[in-house]
């Protein structure tokens, strides 16, 4: 960190923060305790704003500002929950759940899923839209990993931890709206993949059961993503 | 950067991988040349195929799911070859809001096409575009080029009917 650092003090909720000039709103919430509902996000991959869960109320503004791509100004005041957010928050949810197949109960990450506990957290009782039930195939050529369309949210975590992290781009996102699917290379089997490093990274950040490792069962696929902060560091240390 | 220096070799002796050659080389094989190329690979071979997307790929170096991400993210490329004719319809906020969504209809019941679908002849194509950018005149067609806008849904299927009638 450099001698002259400019802070910025604002206010989260009520309680007066500080940030740096690199922090966002969401790490400076963080920081202090307000832990504000993503889903896209991971600490140590570059955020994107794509789910828009963490969007937050400033005070002077009619727009939500998602917090995870917005850095701090002086003196704003910052509101992470109100009933507005909650709706709002509860809707993204509930179309999350209605355009995929999310059925936790046969699902590998059942009890360890990221949409589901976000889902509990935020009491979404049931979903008001029409669920799609698409009927994506599974792609289970790869020798250790599967994916499983039919349970991802488009989060793109996958591809930019194989992006930014492993440095092999293998995985991107194919068409757009509702056709938008994770491919692979060339939109190939994953197990043809010239470029997959089978690090299995993308498995381990996949926020629901879209990925992973093969031969598990119904809630048996825990993530573990102890390896990301440390990769980062290191990351960071070879730039210098 | 050496391994950028690489020549790719073309997939066969097609005349026209030089001109696609040709503008990655203008733009010094950069990987920001990726959309400048798979323009030019549409304009030469009129789609965009499965090898010509590993030639760009390689050529510039782009990662080969980023090549395909952009290729299928834009309606300006497409991936089959198109009919003889090629009918595009806006399906964007105001052309919706207009009635473009009874077109589609229409082309599902009258041709049975979906959009990006040709017919098994290949002498239509039929494309629906998310926006055309000229919605103050919506609802909007595209007949092989020509920009029709401005008419209600029935006089829509009407003009495209006489459109097809063209050929006969």
């Amino acid at each position: 960190m450099s001698g002259n650092t400019t802070i910025k003090t604002f206010v989260i909720d009520g309680n007066p923060v500080s940030a740096t000039e690199s922090e966002t709103i969401l790490d400076v919430a963080r920081q202090n305790g307000v832990n504000i509902p993503t889903l896209c996000n991971m600490s140590g991959l570059t955020s994107t704003g794509q789910c828009r869960l963490c969007m937050v109320e400033i005070a002077g503004s009619n727009r939500l500002t998602p917090s995870c791509v917005t850095k701090p100004e002086e003196g704003m005041e910052v509101v992470t929950e109100s009933p507005r957010l909650l709706k709002y928050r509860q809707m993204i949810l509930e179309l999350l759940f209605s355009e995929r197949n999310h059925i936790c109960a046969v699902c590998v990450t059942n009890g360890n899923c990221e949409l589901q506990s976000m889902a509990q957290r935020l009491e979404v009782d049931h979903v008001r839209y029409e669920y799609l039930h698409p009927k994506f195939k599974v792609d289970g050529s790869h020798p250790k990993f599967e994916v499983d369309h039919n349970r991802c949210i488009l989060c793109g975590r996958c591809v930019r931890v194989c992006d930014e992290i492993e440095g092999a781009h293998t995985r991107d996102l194919r068409n757009r709206g509702i056709q938008t699917l994770v491919i692979t290379d060339f939109d190939g089997p994953w197990g043809e993949s010239k470029s997959c490093t089978s690090c299995g990274k993308c498995v381990h950040v996949c926020p629901t059961g879209a990925l992973a490792e093969k031969g598990k069962s119904v809630a048996e696929m825990a993530k573990r993503r102890q390896f990301l902060p440390y990769l980062v560091m290191r990351r960071k240390g070879a730039s210098k | 950067m050496l391994i950028a220096n690489r020549k790719i070799a073309p997939p066969d002796s097609d005349r026209r991988w030089k001109i696609v050659d040709a503008t990655m080389r203008k733009q010094g094989y950069s990987p920001t040349a990726l959309i400048e190329a798979l323009h030019t690979v549409q304009e030469a071979f009129g789609h965009v195929s499965g090898e010509a997307l590993e030639f760009v790929s390689e050529s510039l170096n782009v990662p080969p799911s980023k090549v395909y991400g952009v290729a299928t993210f834009y309606n300006l490329f497409n991936m089959v070859p198109l009919g003889e004719h090629v009918f595009s319809l806006c399906t964007g906020t105001a052309c919706y809001v207009k009635g473009s969504g009874e077109v589609l209809e229409f082309m599902k019941t009258e041709y049975g096409l979906e959009p990006g679908q040709t017919t098994l002849d290949g002498s239509l194509t039929f494309m629906a575009a998310r926006c055309v950018g000229a919605c103050g005149l919506a609802p909007v067609m595209i007949l092989d080029g020509e920009v029709v806008g401005r008419l209600s849904p029935d006089q829509m299927k009407e003009r495209i009917r006489e459109w097809m009638s063209h050929d006969e």
